[in-house]
């Protein structure tokens, strides 16, 4: 009984004593720094890539007009409001003329005043014309009594004096005549440009639009070149999208869009690519590229922001690895190559690359190559790995 | 021979091992507050370590990005990468703020860090890289965020697209890592309220809205809300520079503060962490001292449990070296005990913590050492008092 109990206690003891040692030993292999690493790994394999960029912009108009007057003025009326339909031609909005009316009417009644006076010059050549008729007769016939020797000379003299007179009245007249067309004619100039002026001061729509913007009120002092409304063209919407320089490579026009509206990103809308701008952002250092929408949603508003994906090349064919493995080093990139079940690091280069995650090898790998995906901690060459399904999961 | 020490743990086992059970447990709690202080010096190594970096680059008389704020623009990037000996420059900024997920919110270091360059997550565990310049996250495990999830920062929703580990800000924040441009505008732009206060009260300024300058006010309004800073610059040097000699001369010809591996280590340890590190080794050297004073208590009134048994074994004529030696035994019988139950369950509950809990095994072996000694200096307390012990005791005198 009493050996018994003491054996058993010995058992006790000694199951503990073996429990403690396992429980340390499991404790300091799994832990610490002789715990492998745990990590996942894929096979490197031929695969097609679709690559494709991604940036963002905004919504804006292609053509847009800001309407203002070519001199300073006050705005005597504004006809339209923000959001209206315009047509081509529409008066907008009117400066005040001050005193151009004024100077209207008075270059009006200058002009009829012109008018008579080329009437009056008119009916004087008539005048000087009869008169100059007379003269001729009575010069002709003075000559042919003067010949006769009925008249004195003197008295023939006299008469072809009065010829003489009369032809330059004539041609005094004619003058006079000319000068008052031609007076008529640069009051008419004068009026036309006055009413021009005038007529200048009318803003009308250049084209069929939308307004987007009033900056001006009746009454407030505009001066040249500012404008007055703001107008665009709902037809020519476009969405500028910013791209990333570094990652720009493939982009053509004519390549197809995903665009996606921040007020409905659940329901992309397609578009394409119609210009890439020469000259990109130096200082963001982003390629500014241009995307029209294959179809303008309705309700489309101007300054909105877009989300753009463009399809620059599809199905191109080739040896893929997640990106998830690459890392980059001062050298260039490399991947964690599994060999004999230890890692070893292989430089490699890298083609083009998916949205979703994919890079293209071109060098340094071959099909079927293990490489490390994920790891839980820094790798180092050589060290010791164990191969896990996965290490985090997705929500459930 | 027959031991001693074996035949009096076996005569009270349960005592014997429920007190090493709780010895244990005490150098358990020890052992982990070791593990808080060095985890706590090791979240700052480990923003060091992911960096990447050899050199930091901040504004000038600043100790920036960590310990205190800094702000550099960013292209000055450019002009670091014609320096001799440097391989690889990349902005970065850091922002510590509450990443909302649904209803709840994570206290998160937000990284703004260039694709491919230094200062991009080492490596992942779950999901890929960030491949679109706007909009995805690489989040540490650690906030809970999941593969897919969409998280907001600030106006915008992020992905998450990939999950990594260990990725720590000094104070052991989890991080977030964003696209430059998207933590650029988290970091610098301001709520809608803000802005459209900011437009009224630069629209109210009389010679900032003059009637004859048409345009000026827009664009006076469109430059208070760009901003092209950043916090920091990372610089890897090429291979063969000295990372010292290469920050010798961006501080004297770039105007920059520039600080290396080892400096930025001793910003981050000695200063950024000093406080609370000292506190918690305060607080660890209170509990050596503790555990230290239990376990001499324990042995000592073990052993005065045992006075009666001790006087027999005296009056028997046993010699005080093996009486001395059992009680020696038992008190390295116990502290192995101790520190084998105490290392496995600070282990286990590591891992429970909500920052990092770093168990060195240099520390575990120190430990061992400094428990086996406590243990035998213990003893001789509780020997002195069993070899006085007078073997009339025994007969009840």
């Amino acid at each position: 009984m009493k050996l018994n109990g003491i054996l058993s206690r010995k058992f006790g003891l000694l199951a503990f004593a073996v429990l403690l040692l396992v429980g340390f030993g499991f404790v300091v292999a799994r832990s610490g720094p002789l715990a492998p690493t745990k990590v996942t790994v894929t096979r490197v394999e031929t695969g097609s890539l679709s690559s494709s960029l991604f940036g963002i912009g905004t919504v804006e108009a292609r053509r847009s007009y800001f309407i203002g007057p070519t001199a300073a003025g006050r705005v005597k009326a504004v006809h339209v409001d923000v959001g209206e339909q315009v047509k081509a031609g529409q008066l907008l909005a009117e400066i005040d003329p001050v005193d151009l009316d004024e100077r209207l009417h008075s270059l009006e009644a200058s002009y009829g005043r012109a008018s008579s006076a080329v009437l009056a010059a008119d009916a004087q050549r008539k005048d000087v014309l009869a008169r100059q008729t007379i003269a001729g007769l009575n010069a002709k016939r003075y000559r042919d009594l003067g010949d006769k020797h009925f008249v004195s000379p003197s008295a023939v003299e006299s008469k072809q004096q009065e010829l003489t007179s009369a032809q330059a009245a004539v041609d005094a007249s004619e003058a006079n005549l000319q000068s008052a067309r031609q007076e008529v004619v640069r009051l008419k100039a004068d009026h036309d440009a006055l009413r021009q002026q005038r007529n200048n001061l009318r803003l009308v729509a250049p084209v069929d639009g939308v307004l987007t913007s009033r900056d001006a009120e009746a009454g407030s002092t505009v001066i040249a070149g500012q404008s007055v409304l703001k107008l665009i063209e709902p037809s020519s919407l476009w969405v500028k999208v910013r791209l990333d320089q570094g990652r720009s490579r493939g982009l053509a026009e004519g390549q197809a869009a995903s665009i996606a509206l921040r007020s409905n990103p659940g329901m992309p809308l397609t578009g394409k690519v119609v210009r890439i701008e020469p000259v990109s952002d130096s200082v963001t250092e982003e390629r500014i590229t241009l995307i029209t929408f294959d179809q303008i949603p309705s309700g489309l508003s101007i300054g909105e922001m877009a989300e753009v994906t463009v399809q620059t090349a599809a199905n191109q064919s080739g040896l893929t690895l997640p990106n998830a493995a690459i890392k980059q080093t001062p050298e260039g990139s490399g991947v964690w190559k599994l060999r004999d079940g230890k890692p070893a690091f292989v430089a490699i280069k890298l083609g083009t690359s998916t949205l979703d995650g994919l890079v293209q090898v071109l060098e340094g790998l071959g099909a079927g190559d293990e490489i490390i995906v994920h790891s839980e901690r820094e790798l180092s060459e050589g060290g010791r790995v164990k191969v896990v399904e996965q290490l985090a999961g997705q929500r459930q | 021979m027959i031991s001693l020490a074996g035949r009096d743990i076996l005569h009270s086992w349960s005592k014997f091992v429920l007190t090493g059970i709780g010895l244990g447990l005490l150098i358990g709690v020890t052992l982990t507050m070791a593990g808080v202080y060095r985890g706590m010096v090791d979240d700052a190594k480990a923003l060091l370590n992911n960096s990447g970096a050899d050199l930091w680059v901040v504004q000038q008389d600043t100790q920036g990005p960590y310990a205190e704020s800094s702000s550099i623009h960013d292209d000055v990037y450019r002009s670091l990468l014609s320096l001799s000996g440097v391989a690889r420059a990349a902005n970065v900024t850091y922002l510590t703020m509450q990443v909302r997920l649904d209803n709840t919110d994570v206290r998160a270091m937000v990284v703004g860090f260039e694709p491919g360059q230094p200062g991009e997550p080492g490596y992942l565990i779950a999901g890929r890289h960030i491949t679109r310049n706007h909009y995805e996250a690489v989040a540490d495990v650690k906030t809970g965020f999941r593969l897919g999830d969409s998280i907001r920062i600030r106006r915008h929703d992020y992905r998450v697209v990939g999950l990594t580990k260990r990725m720590v800000s000094s104070g052991g924040d989890p991080m977030v890592f964003i696209p430059l441009k998207d933590a650029q505008e988290a970091q610098f732009l301001k709520d809608n309220d803000a802005i459209l206060n900011e437009r009224a009260r630069t629209a109210a300024n009389p010679t900032l809205n003059r009637p004859g300058v048409p345009g000026l006010l827009e664009a006076i309004q469109a430059s208070q809300n760009a901003n092209r800073n950043v916090n920091a610059l990372l610089v890897q040097v090429s291979p063969g520079s000295q990372p010292e000699t290469v920050a010798n001369e961006v501080r004297r010809w770039k105007h920059l503060q520039a600080f290396t591996r080892l400096q930025m280590e001793e910003i981050l340890v000695a200063k950024l962490i000093a406080t609370s590190a000292r506190q918690i080794a305060m607080f660890l050297v209170i509990l050596a001292v503790v555990s230290a004073a239990i376990v001499a208590f324990i042995i000592y009134t073990m052993t005065l449990g045992k006075i009666r048994e001790i006087a027999v074994l005296k009056l028997i004529g046993t010699r005080n070296r093996t009486i001395a030696g059992m009680i020696l035994q038992q008190a390295l019988g116990l502290g192995l005990i101790g520190f084998l139950v105490g290392k496995v369950s600070a282990t286990v509950w590591a891992p429970f913590f909500p920052k990092y809990v770093l168990l060195e095994p240099g520390d575990a072996a120190r430990g061992f050492v400094v428990v086996m000694l406590i243990c035998a200096l213990a003893s001789t307390l509780a020997i002195r008092a069993a070899l006085r012990v007078d073997p009339a005791t025994a007969i009840g005198g």
